[in-house]
């Protein structure tokens, strides 16, 4: 039961958005809008780093599932792998054991069918906002010009980045930097999007903010997304799938469905069920700190230190 | 949850275009005058000069007496009727210019089209690097003088020699920098630009010819002052016109204020073109201005 209204929702989006498309544009558009929503399968994958006696397990039998068109948050502890996850399912490494399959085959060579959007900003220093954002649809060559380039304005309106279209990365802010390459990414249409903690090293305002705009960008296409972070408001906030990592080697070592409502809104934060996610997911983290404790990690000590701080506050919130 | 502007700061950078960019130079230009910079380098070049006619014109120390005075230099540079037949108003002096002007572009658009796309495609392509950066490395420490020989005995007449050894030295140091250019770009954009859907054409065009060009124009002011440099030691070889030929056959006639003032000629068409090689990259290289003028 619980179930049915996560499913039902992002269903209704979709509908919604399949009927603008045919009212204002073009059926290569509706083409390329059905891409952006692949179903990725990742089964026990593994990779080690070094040999011999220096071997070192990153990723051990981790699997997990990114349904069709549903936001799925990973969270873990720094230094669990996260990234390397990322850049095996963008084609960038090779995995060592195990298989991760978009739609039944199985993923290669990095392409437009799996976009990633990384920490650091990658946006191309010489080109303009607007020239960064039509990049990906520009050499792919499957739209004419005046379509991409509408799409684009359209995508940038809606992060409110209309106004700075002609301008350089070096002229933007960092939240606007960011927010130009979730759009970058997104007019592409890919069936997975994989955003590598794409909001970390921003202030906790124009994160906040940023959130937000990300919600609605989500929420316009609906398309597959893993999304990587450490931030767990962040993650609870977003989450239609809520995966928690083990500290290294990184596997999966719970799925968490998050029973929210679309589109989210920053009141939900102290909500009841909110509440209880995150006691649910903290405690789970929390086990995988003191893990990493044992093993003498030193960030693991900083997390419990802030857990117990958290935990005394949410308890007294949920009173 | 709208969107509300004035949520976020950013900087003040909405385009209004022309009229500020104009009034921008003004201010700058304005403000030259008002800085300390602009009195003390004057009062260095005053003082440089007022040293050396304190050495050659009034005291005329020992190694100092046979050294042209700015006097005299200046005198014959301004005179109507010059006694060495060099000055402003001597045809015989821009031919001079023109000639070893013509050379330059010519050695140097040479360097240019052949050393950016031999740069660019070795540091796109590991394997054409690994063949040829050997080579290079071996190459470029010989000094241009070193290949004055082979350059004579390789090209045929007067010319070709002389824009050959103007030409290697700015090839070398224009391959150089463009392929530290490629190396320095981020890799972080190539990954971006892959799974955007890039083809390897769109990659080259798009991602490492714009990222490397800061290095290039770097590249290009080294080599165009590398250039000067061999011209003129060829000139000074062999020659019928030229700055370079202009000095050392002062130098034979004695005719030493000629000297002096064919080397201030060099450094200032030198510098002109200096300032040209910059004012072009900074034409193409906007994206690296933070603020929008």
């Amino acid at each position: 039961m619980a179930d049915e209204g996560g499913i039902q929702e992002p269903r209704e989006t979709n509908r919604v958005w399949h009927k603008g498309l045919l009212n204002n544009q073009e059926k290569v558009a509706i083409e390329t809008a059905n891409e952006g929503s692949g179903k990725m399968i990742v089964d026990s994958l593994g990779k080690t780093y070094g040999s011999g006696p220096f071997r070192q397990y990153i990723l051990r039998d981790c699997s997990f599932v990114l349904e069709e068109q549903k936001l799925t948050i990973l969270i873990g502890p720094s230094g669990c792998g996260k990234s390397t996850l990322i850049n095996i399912l963008a084609g960038y490494e090779e995995a060592d054991s195990g298989t991760a399959t978009l739609d039944g085959a199985p993923v290669g060579e990095p392409n437009k069918d799996r976009l990633v959007v990384f920490q650091e900003t990658a946006l191309f220093p010489w080109m303009t906002t607007l020239g960064n954002v039509t990049y990906g649809p520009r050499v792919q060559r499957n739209r004419p010009k005046d379509e991409i380039e509408t799409e684009a304005l359209g995508l940038l309106e809606k992060v409110g980045l209309e106004e700075f279209r002609d301008k350089y990365p070096i002229q933007l802010s960092g939240g606007m930097q960011r927010r130009a390459e979730l759009v970058r990414a997104m007019i592409n249409n890919p069936r997975v999007m994989l955003l590598d903690e794409p909001f970390r090293g921003l202030d906790a305002m124009t994160r906040e903010l940023m959130q937000e705009h990300y919600v609605r960008l989500f929420e316009e296409r609906r398309q597959t997304t893993l999304f990587v972070t450490s931030e767990i408001d962040e993650a609870i906030f977003l989450a239609d799938t809520l995966l928690i990592m083990t500290n290294g080697p990184g596997r999966i070592k719970k799925s968490i469905p998050i029973d929210m409502p679309w589109p989210r809104t920053p009141d939900m934060l102290t909500s009841m069920e909110y509440l209880r996610y995150k006691e649910e997911a903290l405690d789970l983290l929390h086990e995988e700190a003191l893990k990493a404790f044992a093993a003498d990690n030193k960030i693991a000590a900083d997390f419990l230190e802030a857990y117990e701080a958290t935990k005394t506050e949410s308890v007294s919130a949920s009173r | 949850m709208e969107y509300d502007p004035a949520s976020e700061s950013a900087p003040d950078i909405s385009g209004r275009g022309r009229s500020r960019g104009f009034s921008a130079l003004r201010y700058k230009f304005e403000n030259l005058f008002k800085s300390r910079d602009l009195y003390l380098g004057l009062f260095g070049i005053i003082a440089f000069v007022g040293t050396w006619h304190l050495l050659t014109g009034v005291l005329t120390l020992p190694r100092f007496e046979k050294l042209p005075n700015p006097v005299a230099v200046l005198t014959e540079f301004t005179s109507r009727h010059p006694v060495f037949g060099t000055s402003i108003y001597a045809p015989q002096y821009y031919l001079h210019i023109l000639w070893s002007v013509w050379r330059i572009i010519e050695a140097f658009f040479l360097a240019t089209l052949l050393g950016v796309p031999i740069g660019l495609f070795m540091g796109w392509k590991k394997v054409f690097k690994d063949y040829t950066f050997p080579i290079l490395e071996m190459l470029r420490p010989i000094p241009v003088l070193a290949w004055v020989p082979l350059a004579i005995l390789m090209w045929p007449g007067r010319e070709a020699p002389i824009i050959f050894l103007a030409f290697l030295a700015s090839f070398f140091a224009t391959i150089l920098n463009t392929l530290l250019g490629v190396e320095s770009i981020d890799e972080s954009y190539f990954r971006a630009a892959r799974c955007l859907g890039s083809r390897p054409r769109h990659i080259f065009f798009r991602v490492v010819i714009p990222g490397a060009l800061p290095f290039i124009f770097t590249g290009l002011q080294i080599g165009m002052g590398v250039a000067w440099f061999s011209l003129v030691a060829a000139e000074m070889l062999s020659g019928e016109y030229g700055l370079g030929y202009l000095v050392w056959d002062s130098y034979v006639l004695i005719q030493y204020p000629v000297i002096i003032i064919a080397m201030v000629t060099m450094g200032v068409t030198g510098f002109l073109f200096s300032l040209l090689i910059r004012m072009v990259g900074n034409a193409l290289m906007r994206w690296t201005v933070r603020e929008a003028t």
